[in-house]
């Protein structure tokens, strides 16, 4: 059978190119950054290249990066960080209601040490209104973080003008760019952020490589302290080979960058469009302002999980925000934040395509999705329409 | 994550659809809450000679409908009544912790329909 991927939001393969760049580096010139021989200095300054790579595709300068093990690091990291960081300037923080996880979680924690945040509503495209961060404002504030692109609906949010606002008032801001580094062109200069957030596996590169951006200047506490990797704001010994891998995607995905995304979005447009004749099909996310290879749905009438499952019987794989697919069965608050409603919920569907998805998958997906579509709606017992679902008592214990 | 005996309930449902002359009918849940099922039995002589179903809900929830109605098929009021979450659980092999409860409203539901079914025949 046919074997579609179309999670490439969830994360990766691995570029061939990058494997071959990060062998050596688990093989030959094992030796540790540190050590004042020649494996060790081989791995230094294959350390120091990947980070020029890396600095390169998001506009920033060598010295601004500093290496973590994963996206979520690295925004606990500039959540804390900054918060620890400038706590005697004030203790007000501003984050988005769609943040992600490690985001919005390191919020809470710091509610717990003592700090408050305000956690923004999105419109019902996911849209942060910068009028609302202005008005969040308060002479506590010390840092805004805003996720750059969602990878639930694929939003992306006017980061450039939120940080007029916060450069305006000398407030730090924050973007978890996660989603959106080496999916679309990303640049520190143009975005204006002091932080960003980005990851390996989200541009071809290994899992357990990631970084934050730090602008030159700019001080943060370590989340961990021992040795004087990373300037002595990240000890730990080095993933040498993972760092290596980073940068050679990094490279790959200047390079590419433009071809790839000329290709996935015209094919994103095709699921769009098709999907969307089926009825009561709801697009969710903003219509343009998108990650291209992104395409996100509410079917009504039918569950999220059920929709993969079918999918993967076919081939394709897929995620969702339904609460039955999550380990949690817990609705997306994501979802929730866009005023989608609880049972519609139920019905997300996302699909994200990569430089290997071909015309002829999109076609075949075209084919299928629909059939799986009115499948579940004949089992459905809603697909006359939503009787019986106002005000329910939910005896059924989650 | 599933057994091979939920996937093949689920890809391949037994007894899906509504049943205009039902004897019985007997709803749970609610997509609000997770997921929702309906059973439609049909009784004669005290057996349940025909069930159908409708599921909103994951792969766990279609498949215990399916299974549930293959259970209750040919039994007489008093066996279906004795069917319960843990064996429908059991005759697919087992279902994931989380799903046990959210999913696992077959017996429930099959059991609102016996009732709706004594209820309607008392009057």
């Amino acid at each position: 059978m046919k074997k579609i991927y179309m999670d490439h939001v969830a994360t990766n393969p691995l570029h061939p190119e990058v494997l071959d760049a990060m062998m050596p580096y688990f093989k030959d010139n094992y030796g540790n950054p540190l050590s004042l021989y020649e494996p060790g200095f081989k791995a230094r300054a294959a350390i120091e290249y990947a980070r020029e790579s890396t600095a390169s595709l998001i506009n920033a300068k060598a010295k601004e990066i500093i290496f973590t093990a994963s996206g979520a690091e690295s925004n606990n990291f500039a959540m804390k960080g900054i918060a620890y960081a400038l706590q005697a300037k004030g203790k007000h923080i501003i984050v988005s209601k769609i943040e992600h996880h490690s985001v919005l979680n390191s919020a809470r924690f710091l509610e717990k040490q003592g700090f408050t945040v305000t956690y923004l509503p999105v419109d019902n495209h996911g849209l942060v209104d910068p009028a609302a961060v202005q008005k969040a404002i308060t002479g506590e504030t010390i840092l805004i973080s805003i996720i750059h692109a969602s990878p639930e609906i694929g939003t992306i949010q006017p980061i450039a003008e939120i940080s007029k606002i916060a450069k305006e008032k000398g407030i730090l801001l924050h973007t978890d760019s996660v989603a959106s580094a080496g999916n679309i062109h990303v640049d520190v200069q143009a975005l204006n952020v002091d932080l960003m957030t980005f990851a390996a596996h989200q541009f071809y590169g290994p899992k357990g490589a990631a970084g934050l951006y730090v602008k030159e200047g700019t001080r943060i506490v370590p989340l961990i302290y021992g040795g004087i990797q990373e300037g002595g704001r990240r000890a730990g010994t080095e993933n040498v080979p993972a760092i290596v891998g980073m940068g050679k995607a990094a490279e790959i995905t200047k390079r590419d960058l433009q071809k790839r995304i000329d290709h996935v979005r015209p094919l994103r447009d095709k699921i769009i469009s098709n999907t969307l004749k089926t009825d009561k099909v709801i697009l969710t996310g903003h219509p343009e302002q998108r990650l291209p290879a992104h395409a996100s749905f509410v079917v009504e009438y039918i569950e999220g999980e059920a929709m993969l499952l079918m999918l993967a019987a076919k081939g394709i794989y897929s995620a969702s925000g339904s609460a039955c697919s999550s380990k949690a069965l817990k609705s997306s608050p994501v979802l929730i934040s866009i005023g989608v409603p609880v049972h519609l919920a139920q019905g997300s569907v996302v699909f994200t395509l990569g430089e290997e998805t071909s015309a002829e998958d999109i076609t075949y997906f075209n084919e299928t999705f629909p059939q799986i579509i009115s499948r579940l709606r004949e089992i459905s017992p809603y697909s006359k329409g939503w009787e019986e679902t106002e005000a329910p008592t939910c005896t059924v214990k989650k | 994550m599933y057994s091979e005996k939920v996937m093949d309930h689920f890809t391949n449902p037994r007894n899906v659809g509504e049943m205009a002359d039902a004897d019985g009918i007997g709803a749970e849940g609610n997509p609000v809450c997770g997921d929702a099922m309906k059973i439609f039995i049909k009784v004669k002589d005290n057996i349940i000679t025909d069930v159908k179903f409708q599921t909103f809900g994951c792969g766990a929830a279609i498949a215990v409908s399916s299974m549930v109605t293959e259970m209750a098929k040919g039994m007489t009021l008093e066996e279906a009544s004795k069917i319960t979450k843990a064996s429908v659980a059991e005759a697919l092999d087992g279902l994931p912790p989380q799903k046990m409860h959210c999913s696992n409203l077959g017996a429930d539901a099959l059991h609102k329909a016996i009732e709706d079914y004594k209820n309607k025949r008392g009057k």
